[in-house]
């Protein structure tokens, strides 16, 4: 290859001119803006395929979500008597489905609430603490409302998912999700 | 492509493209993780405007990608 054209052809990689250049700078010409060029070019692919990864993430939410709303009611969980459950006392159980633990919390005589009990930061389980009035996660010290579920202090942005109670004659039962917000 | 014959030319609009490109991959990166937090946080109304604006930040992309393939690649 020979070296004429210094628009084409290669700045010398110590990056002096082209003249003194030692022979085997014909030999093994290595042309830096060409090569920068197309390392670009494939920087910029490999950009274009991450930007289509992004989408393809999307969409998948997208399909989640769909699934999460197509998925029918829980079935309907009997979860005792309410005076099985003391003022301030808290019960476990798993709901809709064995792996999923929630808890039961007895807040006065006649108001109890019902949470997951994983924590929406890194899905420890909560505490809870009645007389603070808050579920305490003791993984990175976050806390929650022990009412509505929503985050107090901590790393949790989310609150924790609520779940709604029926009771009747006497017996509270979990009968689904409350919709987020509620 | 007339006007950018020079290597070095085209070196410099290949960078400013390669700069947008990446501009539009992080924000299509704050996109993804918002929509992520918002679907886990049971709020499902936002994932697909979402989608639909990752597609269009895509849509930038492979235009300018395209236009750099075709018209700058020597
Ligand atoms: S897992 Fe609960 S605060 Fe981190």
């Amino acid at each position: 290859m020979k070296i004429d054209d210094h628009d084409h052809v290669t700045i010398p990689p110590n990056g002096k001119a082209h003249e003194p250049q030692p022979a085997w700078r014909e030999e093994f010409p290595i042309d830096w803006p060409k090569d920068e060029f197309r390392s670009r070019r494939d920087f910029t692919k490999m950009l274009g395929l991450t930007s289509l990864a992004f989408v393809a993430g999307q969409v998948w939410i997208g399909v989640l979500s769909i699934m999460r709303k197509s998925r029918s009611a829980p079935a309907r969980m009997d979860l005792g008597l309410l005076d099985e459950l003391p003022i301030g006392g808290a019960k476990r159980f798993e709901f809709p489905s064995p792996g999923h633990p929630c808890l039961i919390v007895r807040l006065e005589k006649d108001s109890v609430v019902a949470f997951g009990q994983k924590c929406t930061h890194l899905s420890c389980p909560v505490i809870p603490n009645a007389e603070l009035g808050k579920f305490l996660c003791p993984c990175h010290h976050g806390s929650f409302d022990i009412k509505t579920g929503r985050p107090l202090a901590g790393p949790p942005r989310r609150p924790l998912p609520k779940i709604e109670l029926e009771i009747k004659d006497g017996r509270v039962y979990a009968v689904g999700f409350a919709e987020a917000g509620a | 492509m007339k006007g950018l014959s020079t290597l070095h030319q085209r070196n410099s609009m290949v960078l400013a493209i390669v700069c947008i490109v990446l501009c539009l991959v992080v924000m299509q990166l704050w996109l993804l993780t918002a929509t992520m937090e918002a679907f886990l946080g049971g709020e499902d109304f936002i994932v697909w405007p979402a989608a639909a604006a990752s597609l269009a930040l895509f849509g930038l992309n492979f235009g300018l990608l395209h236009f750099y393939l075709r018209t700058l690649s020597c």
